[in-house]
């Protein structure tokens, strides 16, 4: 019994989190003639749990062991710095989202099914906490799972328009098929291994050799379920459709939380199953049985170039954010083909910052919208004149994404950059560095219609409200600090490297 | 006389997923592209259930069936319930005729 006590202490946020959501679910209920109060109980739900895994830094650990295990004794649950880290950015995103949902015209007009938009909030939440820390395939699918259901349902969750209902079908048919493919692998290396948990599996891989094809076969089918949730290329069909459909504080959220869910699940993946040691620079020994370095090479290549060169044609910004956070998807894999702790550094940081810029672009985007109903390029004509402070922040934003200095964006890629050449991958360095060349002209497009083009009649002036202008300012200043003081972003960064196991 | 072997199931279970699969990417319709998937999950799930009781593997196998089952029943749910709501504004469920979202 005192294994399980301990368990339960180490997953305190999650407990803390699933309690919030009973919380909200009744006072949804107990509320149910005024619902203004549900936001405030959702953003203090998020702040409490937000307080609890910040504890976590000061003690790791597994939870759940299983005693009968003949082998080395690892749980299905690890609590380590960096799945802290992971954890943190999901909160601040959620965070972020509570505020953006409070002042969303389109969340606003659905306000009698607000407790059910924050319990599913919730719910994809607690999928991905799971997600962050699952050592173990069972877990794993089914905190997968448990954030892909709660996703299905908010991306259709307004029904204003046809095309609400359209991307819950699209991301629903994308997200089951892979989800299935991903289990039918996973049966395949149970099979094979006889094994769920990740470090077991690793301890195996290291000693007894197996059927190279098959278990290449059933890593790969895993890989898309988990390639489906980053929107790597080729599992990225759904990412435009359902960006362009689904309420834009869910775009938001699916382009940042859901994706570090899915990126803090593929490292723990590759980390605790296929590397067999940390040399003392730091970089991963790959176990021979599967060569991650060649697939994931070609598939961030692939899927940062299919990103951008996409984004140049667009003229619906939610639809040209979706696909240059494809693009994104694609460089921060570079951080990872690196195989070495530098690269998970260079990692981390591009995260934060990504974080930051991308939901400050949706964040202009859903202001712009509230005021005209339309993501139009057209119709951001002149808005710089119209609205200074908005046209302003969001070219930051889209300088920032393009990685240009003095912004946060320079410093990401400028720390991937500097570790795909420590690890003399010149050929790829060059290739992401034309891409953001590429890049360059879609996000300036948005700027030349906001600056160049004299504002019409039809032009909005988007007045905010106080409110609106804080967040926006809150966002936009770390993106400029971050461009000039960022060590201690780099420290952070550098203390949350530690994954358990190795 | 023929005696039932682990081999066996894994056909099966190939057969069941290669089924799947091809349901997925031939049908039209949203209903059985969602039994296409489910095919896909019980393959998955006979393949748990053999490695299980021929490996020696423990209960762990047929545990993991169950939640498998779970799953899908709530995917299911919530599947139909999206279809539905499709069925409400396209008044269909072709997945070709869906397209307002393509530029």
């Amino acid at each position: 019994m005192a294994n399980l006590y301990q368990s339960l202490e180490l997953i305190l946020p999650e407990i803390v989190l699933s309690l919030a959501l009973v919380v909200l679910v009744t006072s949804d209920l107990i509320l149910h003639k005024d619902k203004r109060l549900i936001p405030y109980i959702a953003g203090l739900g998020i702040a409490v749990t937000g307080a609890f895994v910040i504890n976590q830094f000061n003690f790791s650990g597994f939870a759940f062991q299983t005693s009968s295990n003949t082998l080395r004794n690892y749980g299905m649950v690890a609590v380590d710095p960096f799945g802290v880290f992971f954890k943190l950015i999901v909160i601040a995103s959620s965070i972020l989202i509570v505020f953006f949902s409070y002042s969303s015209e389109e969340i606003n007009k659905t306000i009698d099914r607000l407790g059910e938009y924050y319990a599913l909030i919730f719910g994809m939440m607690l999928g991905m906490f799971f997600m962050i820390t699952a050592t173990d395939f069972i877990l794993i699918y089914l905190s997968l799972e448990l954030l892909s259901l709660s996703s299905y349902v908010l991306s259709g969750f307004t029904k204003l328009r046809d095309r609400n209902s359209e991307a819950a079908l699209k991301y629903l048919l994308y997200g089951a098929v892979s989800s299935g493919l991903m289990l039918f692998g996973i049966s395949l290396i149970y099979g094979l291994t006889g094994s769920t948990n990740l470090y077991v599996i690793n301890s195996l891989l290291q000693v007894n050799s197996f059927n190279g094809f098959t278990f290449s076969f059933a890593v790969i089918l895993v890989f898309a379920g988990i390639g489906y949730k980053i929107s790597s290329a080729p599992f990225h069909f759904w990412t435009p459709d359902v960006y362009e459909g689904a309420p834009i504080t869910i775009t938001a959220f699916l382009s940042v939380a859901s994706k570090a869910a899915g990126f803090a699940l593929l490292i723990r993946f590759i980390k605790t199953t296929f590397v067999s040691f940390v040399d003392v620079n730091g970089a991963w020994a790959l176990i021979e049985i599967f060569d991650w370095k060649t697939i994931l090479v070609a598939i961030s290549i692939l899927t940062m170039t299919l990103g951008n060169f996409s984004a140049l044609w667009q003229d619906n910004l939610k639809r040209m954010l979706a696909y240059s956070s494809i693009a994104h998807a694609g460089y921060l894999l570079l951080g990872i083909v690196v195989f070495s702790n530098q690269g998970l550094i260079a990692m981390l940081v591009y995260f934060v910052i990504y974080l930051l810029m991308n939901l400050g672009a949706f964040l202009v985007v859903m202001l712009v919208a509230n005021k005209i109903g339309s993501e139009e390029i057209d119709d951001y004509n002149g808005l710089g004149y119209t609205s200074p402070l908005l046209g302003i922040s969001f070219a930051i934003f889209l300088i920032s994404l393009t990685g240009l200095p003095p912004t946060a964006g320079f410093i990401g890629k400028l720390y991937l950059f500097i570790a795909l050449v420590d690890a003399k991958m010149i050929t790829v360095a060059v290739i992401a560095l034309l891409n953001s060349v590429v890049s360059l002209y879609y996000y300036i497009r948005v700027l030349k219609h906001m600056y160049l083009i004299r504002a019409t009649e039809s032009t909005p002036a988007v007045v905010s409200s106080f409110g609106n202008k804080l967040l926006v300012l809150i966002i936009v200043i770390p993106v400029l600090v971050l461009g000039i003081y960022f060590s201690p972003l780099i420290d952070f960064a550098k203390r949350s490297i530690t994954i358990l196991g190795l | 006389m023929l005696q039932v072997g682990l081999t066996h199931f894994l056909v099966v279970s190939a057969i069941l997923f290669s089924f799947g699969i091809y349901g997925i990417v031939t049908r039209k319709n949203a209903v059985m592209v969602l039994m296409g998937i489910e095919l896909v999950l019980n393959a998955a799930n006979i393949n748990f259930i053999a490695f299980a009781k021929y490996g020696n593997f423990g209960f762990s196998g047929q545990m993991i069936a169950l939640f498998v089952i779970i799953l899908a029943a709530a995917e299911a749910a919530i599947a139909l319930a999206i279809v539905l709501n499709i069925y409400k504004t396209f008044l269909s469920v072709n997945v070709d005729e869906i397209d307002h979202l393509k530029e």
